[in-house]
């Protein structure tokens, strides 16, 4: 495990994703309302690519006939079956159990931090003025 | 429990040859208009009465009915096959009156009818009650009228009705078979409202017959996707002569739209294969299964559960030979489940004290 640089906060705004590459994998970065969280892109269904997936808000219900959304942009649907992935923790909502989508812990780092290392931010200049987004993978 | 019963056979069919036999049920005005309309019989398209389906031939008496009289009935379900208890669901076209009065006189008639003339005569007898789907209101009256006479332990409808059968017009049929602790069975056949294929009207009987399954399989997803289960947890759907064997595959395709769908339909919390094992189960004629007995354990394994399956000789449909009542290959370990302890576990009323009933 390392820590990979892989944008400038400012590239993700609230309710923005950017898909990065981590050592070698596809990985779904996430700003929900200032929170980063970062998945594998890779839907552990079929493979689909879930950073062409919409985001949309939970829908549960108490009883027939009653649609109640929360959690609004935090529930990425696959674009190939429509599965639904939470993006805080992977989970599928079908079988949260046995069907999740790997998670990477994420942080944001100042610039001033980076550049002592031992980060790696292979695409891109790392200036001590920013703050950036880690993926531990 | 009683775990020690005798089988109980949940789908034998008492037989109505000549309407002449409901007039002493019928109201005057009902009856007065058998005669001065020169109403014949209401017998269906489903069940012909001179289909090899309707009755096998050496069940059938001189007149060519078989089922007719209680004596038909017991001597072949409890003298010749052994069952101790059997639920007698009558087929008569009732279900096909477009006038809802007529329609609730004749439901009624047919009732009282299975009462007075197979549940009075022999105490090993149980009854569904045939209710008017015409009209919601008079389908509750009749389900709560009948339902205080505890040996009415279902209620039965048609498989393919005018409307889905989990659309919400019709949910106070299932608050009071929930409050009355009486399943609803879904019996083949249709009123043919609506063709029993969504392509159109077929052709011929084995059409007919063979799509029932289908109509079996929407039935199903209409309660499910509807809310039926979410709304009466406690309900228990029975699905009587509809062939078993398609269940499966059925289940595999509708809990996979159901996981990219699910937002539609939010109230349906968990998978709907896990519904049916909890809500739904089959009577066991016909088990339209492969012929090899080896194949047919492979299908009942697929259900996942071994308490769906209850044993039915569907008397006096012809659907095996002899006295084959029990399909070939079903596992031996459950035969004492689908012959004694799923029923049980089925009809709350089948365990009822015997004075009770």
């Amino acid at each position: 495990m390392s820590k990979h640089v892989v944008a400038p906060v400012g590239d993700i705004p609230p309710g923005g994703r950017k898909l990065v590459e981590v050592a070698g994998r596809a990985v779904l970065v996430f700003n929900l309302g200032g929170e980063f969280f970062a998945l594998n892109n890779r839907c552990p269904h079929r493979g689909g690519s879930l950073c062409q997936g919409v985001t949309t808000a939970l829908v549960q219900s108490s009883e027939p006939g009653e649609y109640r959304t929360s959690r609004r942009g935090e529930i990425i649907r696959c674009p190939w079956h429509s599965w639904e992935f939470d993006i805080r923790t992977g989970q599928s909502w079908c079988d949260p159990q046995r069907l999740r989508t790997r998670k990477y812990a994420v942080s944001v780092e100042p610039g001033a931090k980076l550049v002592e290392g031992p980060y790696k931010a292979e695409t891109f200049l790392v200036s001590v003025e920013n703050e950036y987004v880690v993926v531990e993978a | 429990m009683r775990k020690d019963s005798k089988p109980i056979d949940c789908d034998v069919h008492p037989t109505v040859s000549d309407i002449k036999v409901l007039l002493p049920h019928l109201e005057g005005y009902w009856r007065d208009s058998v005669e001065e309309r020169g109403i014949g019989s209401l017998e269906s398209a489903a069940y012909p009465p001179n289909a090899p389906l309707t009755a096998r031939p050496d069940f059938r008496g001189e007149n060519g009915y078989a089922a007719t009289n209680v004596s038909e009935l017991s001597s072949h379900v409890f003298d010749r096959w052994g069952a101790g208890t059997a639920i007698c669901n009558c087929l008569y076209g009732v279900q096909l009156i477009f006038n809802e009065d007529m329609a609730r006189a004749f439901h009624r008639a047919l009732n009282d009818w299975i009462a007075k003339e197979f549940l009075d005569r022999d105490a090993r007898l149980r009854a569904s009650i045939i209710v008017p789907m015409q009209n919601v209101e008079y389908a509750v009256d009749e389900i709560e009228r009948c339902a205080k006479d505890r040996r009415f332990v279902q209620i039965m409808v048609l498989a393919m009705q005018e409307t889905p059968l989990g659309r919400r017009h019709y949910w106070p049929i299932f608050a009071a078979a929930e409050r009355l602790g009486l399943p609803i069975g879904i019996h083949a056949g249709s009123n043919y409202r609506n063709p029993v294929t969504s392509l159109g009207w077929p052709t011929s009987y084995v059409e007919d017959y063979t799509s029932q399954a289908q109509g079996f399989q929407s039935q199903v997803a209409s309660l499910i996707t509807e809310g039926v289960f979410a709304k009466y947890p406690k309900l228990k759907v029975v699905l009587i002569e509809s062939g078993v064997t398609w269940l499966p595959a059925f289940l595999w395709r509708f809990s996979k739209f159901w996981r990219g769908a699910r937002t539609e339909i939010p109230w349906v919390d968990r998978s709907p294969a896990e519904i049916v094992r909890d809500n739904f189960r089959l009577t066991i004629q016909p088990f339209d299964g492969p012929s090899d007995p080896h194949d047919v354990e492979r299908i009942v394994d697929h259900l996942k559960s071994d308490d769906m399956l209850l044993f039915s000789s569907d008397f006096p449909h012809w659907q095996f030979d002899g006295d084959e009542t029990m399909p070939r290959g079903i596992p031996e370990r459950l035969r004492h489940k689908i012959l004694v302890e799923n029923p049980l576990a089925t009809y709350d009323r089948l365990n009822d004290a015997p004075e009770q009933a």
